[in-house]
């Protein structure tokens, strides 16, 4: 009999390759696919997706106890939490000025360099540095971030529509990343990339953030939009064709399911295992929609998820 | 796939001869289309039309079903690669393994377990949905013995899984009308299975873990034998080879019409995994791509919970907007002095909101207003989400006896409705929350002194 003729797709497209690190610090490439997540037998996948870790500026307040007997005293220090981070199996630090807020201390502009300095201090990996999401602040704090990591292609976010001129400003100044982030919508998330492309950021310079529903809280939206936008991208829109990155940490680990230990139905199972395997399941789904960088935050879902993208990605 | 009329005339002699009672062979196709008459009333039809008919008319992906009618499973007949571009529609039915070489008490706790469990989210009710016997023990009668005591213990369907016929047979007696999965037929004994599974009208599953070209050998010979229920156990056994291989199965059922392989996949995701965490991983990637029966070979909640939820949140209809029921929630435990968010019924604004309260620290009441599955704005735009449908919320849904103060918080977005919210609700104070759910946290924080 006649072998089964494989049905490969002939996309036209390319996911664009974004650089993130350098100039003393390690550099990587993220995106550059030529097919689907993981199909191997089509296409070629050049540059594995990757872990980011989160860190924030100041201790967190509002973390489960799961979370923070995982990485003890090192919460206390930006530098200390980001080298628990790189132990766990960090390959990005996900920096979150949260302090910036202005709920959660309204820091300004010397406390995030001092931040974004202790971290690059400590460890080489590359570094996406985030805002605490009120425009006006990221402004502020994006701008001193940005001047204390220069030309160390950090990632800066998130640039929104209401704050892109100033982010896209401050990355093409000091050669930086912006992460592009809209409301789960294909459309915007395609409108924002061609702003910051017309306000003359390379396109090579955007990752687009397209928000993050976790497992049980609008997983499935996010998922869709992420194959729209994935297959946009292989059929040659050159607009949606920007690597992609997940916030899974913080959005799996926000939800009831995580955090709740008691007082909850017996059939959600055990309160550890539950959280875990919320934070994993978030995370591989979103990686076979099209993730390039997630970010997690419980050591054990990093080294599960790690060995997972070993397996979906080796040659062979 | 339905044929239209078109379609169907092709087949057709096309000599509008009228035998059928009707004037020609078009309007009769137009008919058959819409299946108020049988494509037999044409006389003249040749049988190989009739097959070429059939055939064409046949689902890409076979449907199956297992397991008694009460509790059946049906999988198969999915008509998209994703999800956005239609919907899924047969939602994988995740199974629990069970080892025929284990105490039949341990057995017996675990059937009760599995059966009895089941979960609630947004109102629907999520359970497991069947066991699958493995003959560990490679004893026939220790076979038969266990999937009797299962199928007398729960009615869940089953899978019987083993490669020796004699084995089979044997289970195949005391549980055979149930209708279980025969798992299964390989290169070596498909006669002996297809037999089996023709003499019990049992869906056999085709056993090919070297690639797809000898697995589509052994599906046509057993189809030529007479058997049409089938389901494929290809080689899934890790991450890598489950995406690619199940993704080249289900476009070659779509792209290519290819028949031999178009149906649905039964996975092992604990198989060749090293823990709990890895098998969780790789049925997650197969509920979304593209599995039809999942079995496990653990069941605890915690796994089961994310799993099951992970399956609704798939299989849900993307082009409908998923509505949660009008209703007061209580999120944290709120007290008749905590604060009152007013929200629409579209689920995913909901489970912002919710989400956002959840996090806030402060427990609080969600008043959810029916507005037809449509979000704050577009309910706004729509004329479904007013003042007038918000206080009949607030009368109807008795908010004044959950709460001990009058003050309720519409979504900034709506601002504009307060006015003619407080002439509807006199008395009360209305509030006027921020127009993105990210900030109520904040907002409460600021505005609500307990
Ligand atoms: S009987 Fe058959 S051939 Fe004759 S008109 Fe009807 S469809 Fe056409």
């Amino acid at each position: 009999m006649a072998p089964v003729e494989l049905p490969v797709e002939k996309w036209t497209g390319k996911i664009k390759e974004v650089k993130l690190g350098g100039n003393g610090r390690k550099s990587m490439v993220i995106g550059g696919e030529t097919t689907l997540p993981f199909l191997k037998f089509e296409g070629v996948l050049p540059n594995k997706p990757v872990i980011a870790v989160e860190v924030q500026d100041a201790p967190p307040k509002d973390w489960p106890q799961a979370l923070v007997s995982a990485y003890g005293d090192a919460l206390k220090d930006p530098g200390e939490w980001a080298k628990k981070a790189l132990s766990f199996g960090a390959e990005i630090i996900y920096l979150r000025l949260k302090s910036a807020h202005p709920e959660e201390g309204n820091t300004g502009a010397a406390e995030a360099k001092k931040a974004v300095a202790k971290v690059l201090e400590a460890v080489d990996v590359p570094v996406i540095v985030i805002g605490p999401e009120v425009p006006e602040k990221d402004n502020e704090v994006l701008v001193a971030a940005s001047e204390v990591g220069k030309g160390q292609r950090l990632a800066l976010g998130n640039c929104v529509e209401k704050n892109h001129r100033t982010i896209a400003a401050t990355c093409i100044a000091d050669g930086h990343v912006a992460i592009a982030k809209t409301p789960i919508e294909i459309n915007l998330a395609k409108q924002l990339n061609i702003l910051l492309c017309d306000v003359g950021l390379a396109a090579d310079s955007i990752i687009m953030d397209p928000t993050t529903g976790s497992l049980g809280y609008g997983l499935e939206y996010t998922y869709s939009v992420m194959e729209r936008l994935r297959i946009a991208g292989l059929m040659g829109d050159g607009m949606p064709s920007m690597p992609m990155l997940c916030d899974v940490g913080e959005e799996s680990w926000r939800q009831k399911e995580s955090r709740v230990t008691t007082g909850v139905p017996e059939t959600w199972g055990d309160p550890a295992e539950r959280a875990i395997n919320w934070e994993i399941i978030t995370a591989i789904s979103l990686l076979n929609s099209g993730a390039n960088i997630i970010t997690l935050r419980h050591p054990k879902t990093i080294e599960f998820l790690k060995n997972s993208i070993a397996q979906l990605t080796q040659a062979g | 796939m339905a044929l239209t009329g078109i379609e169907i005339y092709k087949f057709l002699p096309k000599t509008n001869c009228k035998k059928c009672n009707f004037p020609t062979c078009l309007a009769f196709a137009m008919k058959v289309a819409q299946k108020t008459v049988d494509v037999s009333v044409c006389p003249d039809l040749s049988p190989e039309s009739k097959a070429a008919l059939e055939a064409a008319g046949r689902p890409p992906i076979r449907l199956v079903t297992i397991g008694p009618d009460a509790k059946k499973v049906e999988v198969g007949n999915e008509t998209v690669l994703f999800r956005h571009e239609k919907t899924f529609f047969h939602p994988p039915a995740l199974m629990v393994r069970i080892k025929d070489n284990e105490p039949l008490e341990s057995i017996e706790k675990t059937v009760a377990e599995v059966s009895s469990y089941s979960v609630e989210r947004v109102g629907i009710d999520m359970a497991p949905n069947g066991f699958a016997i493995d003959n560990l023990s490679k004893d026939a009668g220790t076979f038969a013995k266990v999937a009797a005591s299962v199928a007398g213990k729960s009615e869940l369907p089953l899978v019987l899984m083993s490669t020796d016929p004699a084995a089979m047979e044997a289970a195949l007696e005391k549980v055979g009308g149930n209708r279980p999965l025969i798992y299964g037929a390989n290169a070596e004994n498909w006669e002996k299975m297809a037999q089996l599974a023709a003499k019990y009208k049992c869906a056999l599953a085709v056993i090919g873990k070297d690639g797809l070209d000898s697995l589509s050998e052994l599906t046509e010979k057993i189809t030529k034998a007479g058997v049409e229920d089938l389901v494929l156990a290809p080689n899934t056994a890790n991450l890598s080879d489950s995406i690619n291989t199940l993704t080249q199965l289900r476009r070659l059922a779509f792209k290519k019409a290819f028949k031999p392989l178009g149906y649905p996949v039964i996975t092992f995701p604990g198989a060749a995994s090293k823990s709990v965490e890895e098998e969780a991983i790789l049925a997650a990637q197969q509920i979304g791509k593209y599995a039809g029966i999942i079995v496990l070979d653990h069941f605890t909640p915690a796994l089961f919970y994310p799993l099951l939820t992970l399956r609704l949140n798939i299989y849900t209809d993307p082009q409908k907007h998923i509505q949660v029921t009008s209703a007061i929630y209580p999120i944290g435990s709120p007290k008749e002095t905590s604060p009152v968010c007013v929200t629409t019924n579209f689920s995913l604004t909901y489970f912002s909101v919710a989400g956002e309260l959840e996090s806030s620290g402060f427990p609080a009441w969600l008043l959810v207003c029916d507005t037809e599955g449509l979000s704050v704005l577009t309910a706004w735009a729509a004329g479904k989400f007013d003042a007038e449908r918000i206080a009949k919320a607030v009368k109807t849904l008795n908010l004044a006896e959950k709460i001990s103060h009058q003050k309720i918080i519409l979504p900034g977005k709506v601002a504009v409705l307060r006015g003619e919210l407080e002439d509807e609700l006199k008395g009360w104070d209305i509030m006027i929350g921020p127009p993105e759910a990210m900030d109520i946290g904040s907002y409460l924080k600021q505005m609500w002194k307990n």
